[in-house]
């Protein structure tokens, strides 16, 4: 009995100790983050991040794109399958276009970019960590947070919206592959109906998601890599959970997310 | 007054003592050698020296600022006067060599671009890199990674030098140039240096004082001449080369002995 409360304490609180990490790295970001803008803060910051934009947005491009046509050809395929027992195959073009900008756009990009970028910044921090070059940059007065952190963070919050507006047209641009060839509806009659179903509020909810999404990518990666104890195994070990918990809270991110827009959104 | 000070240090890790309540001055501009057998505690002592880490118990005060306590940016001015090269060199594996030696001076100094980089050629000359500053580290030999560090520790034109094991793999010839560059600093900048280093030879060469580890409290800490009087038993096995009891034979088959006894009640 003694041990089994004992276990579940130790556990709660290296729960706790877990969010309180994530929430002190999150702040301590965000404040050292200004270094890492352009113009008013230190040129060398901005161009890592612009070299992290490259890496985790425009080399994910081609993936993206892919994945967004097979997931917008899929759903147009499923959903076509049941609406058109009912007559309301036009239905499909709602069901790809708001599926994709409120809600599939920023997730499967997140995922993507957790697989790829989330697991390549666990390794890389804590293969510093293990070589000890988060050391030396300490004591030469840089900030790990300031110095690796903030650009890989900042580029995520611009690359993570563009990269789910490239998901989503890819998406509703296979729904309408769909459509011509299923009903022959020409293109442009059918982004005509995309533009009047989507809302404003649509895109922004979406917009939302990913910026919260890339939050949770970078910083739960990230400390994954920061806390790697150790030798090369601990590295190989911290990219597999930077990946697997970073997937895990956006899912649980989205659903809260999309439980809140649901509840106050009047649908 | 010293330039550093050591009072009452204490260092455990997981409840494992490593320093034993040290006392330490430093004077500014003296070179101090840090002798000790492998696993005495030197690396962490030279850590608690440049602020990596807090100790238990006892204070270490640089410059009048005492480290333990002082807030971060406090830390951080003090560290633009400390260069470090660490035993595992720790270059930066995204930088050319050319790049870690400038990286410093780029952040920290308001230098023009050929400014610096007549100064990161001057600091690889002096080590011996001059042509190598566009390799990357992993191009690099063990010895030629160790010179690296030491470039870059002191790209700052730091006032206190701290070197780990700054000869360790190197051969005898740029070993000994390694040992001219330190008496040469220490001449020409008044540098306080710090070396860990085991080779004797080198120690006596370049050291004013020497303290000796062992079991985490100093053995002893005297002049050259103090050293080589010295009677302490340790102290004269350590100059002596007298190998540990270990590798005396009739230890060895005792050893095995009873390894065999342990082996046989196993089975
Ligand atoms: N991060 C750590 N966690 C736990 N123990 C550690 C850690 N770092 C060092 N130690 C222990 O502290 C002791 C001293 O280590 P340290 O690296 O200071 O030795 P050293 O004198 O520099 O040895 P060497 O000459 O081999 O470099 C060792 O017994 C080591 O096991
Ligand atoms: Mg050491």
């Amino acid at each position: 009995m003694a041990t089994a409360l004992e276990d579940v304490g130790s556990r709660a609180i290296a729960q706790l100790d877990y969010v309180g990490s994530l929430n002190i790295q999150l702040w301590s970001t965000l404040r050292a983050m200004k270094s890492a803008l352009p113009v008013v803060g230190n040129r060398y910051r901005w161009q890592a991040t612009v070299r992290q934009v490259l890496q985790i947005g425009y080399d994910a491009l081609p993936m993206i794109s892919l994945m967004a046509l097979c997931a917008g050809f899929i759903l147009a395929l499923q959903g076509a399958a049941e609406l058109r027992r009912f007559g309301a195959l036009h239905y499909v073009i709602d069901l790809v276009a708001i599926a994709f900008t409120r809600e599939l756009g920023p997730l499967l990009t997140a995922t993507a970019v957790s697989g790829r970028s989330g697991s390549a910044f666990a390794a890389e921090i804590g293969t510093m960590k293990v070589t000890e070059e988060l050391d030396s940059l300490r004591v030469m007065a840089l900030e790990p947070i300031e110095f690796v952190l903030g650009p890989k963070y900042l580029a995520a919050l611009i690359s993570v919206p563009c990269l789910s507006i490239v998901c989503s047209s890819f998406g509703i641009i296979a729904g309408g592959l769909f459509m011509f060839f299923s009903a022959r509806l020409s293109p442009f009659l059918y982004f005509r109906y995309v533009l009047e179903s989507i809302a404003l509020r649509d895109v922004i909810t979406g917009m939302i998601k990913c910026l919260a999404f890339a939050t949770i990518i970078v910083h739960v990666s990230c400390l994954e890599g920061f806390r790697v104890r150790g030798g090369p195994d601990s590295v190989g070990r911290s990219t597999t959970s930077a990946v697997v918990k970073s997937t895990f809270f956006v899912i649980l991110a989205d659903s809260i997310f999309t439980a809140f827009f649901y509840f106050t959104g009047g649908h | 007054m010293p330039i550093i000070s050591i009072r009452g240090l204490v260092v455990e890790y997981e409840g494992r003592r490593i320093l034993n309540d040290l006392n330490l001055d430093i004077e500014a501009g003296e070179t101090l050698v840090l002798l000790g057998g492998s696993g005495s505690g030197k690396s962490t002592l030279l850590r608690q020296i440049v602020g990596l880490e807090r100790p238990k118990r006892g204070s270490v005060t640089v410059k009048g600022v005492d480290i333990t306590t002082c807030s971060l940016s406090e830390l951080k001015k003090i560290r633009h006067s400390i260069g470090v090269a660490f035993q595992s060199a720790a270059l930066f594996n995204s930088l050319t060599v050319e790049e870690n030696v400038a990286l410093p001076l780029r952040e920290h100094t308001a230098l023009a671009p050929s400014i610096i980089d007549l100064t990161v050629w001057m600091k690889l000359a002096v080590v011996g890199l001059a042509e190598f500053g566009k390799l990357h580290p992993q191009a690099l030999s063990g010895g030629m990674k160790k010179r690296g560090a030491v470039a870059r520790a002191l790209s700052l034109d730091p006032e206190i030098l701290v070197l780990d094991e700054p000869s360790a793999g190197l051969d005898p010839i740029v070993a000994a140039e390694l040992d001219e560059l330190i008496l040469l600093l220490k001449q020409t900048f008044q540098m306080t240096v710090i070396v860990v280093t085991h080779k004797m030879a080198s120690a006596f060469h370049i050291a004013d004082r020497i303290a000796m580890l062992y079991q985490g409290s100093f053995s002893l800490v005297g002049t050259k001449d103090e050293i080589r009087a010295s009677r302490e038993p340790r102290v004269r096995q350590f100059l002596d080369r007298v190998p540990e009891e270990l590798a005396n034979p009739a230890n060895v088959s005792a050893y095995f002995q009873r390894y065999l006894e342990r082996k046989e009640a196993f089975l």
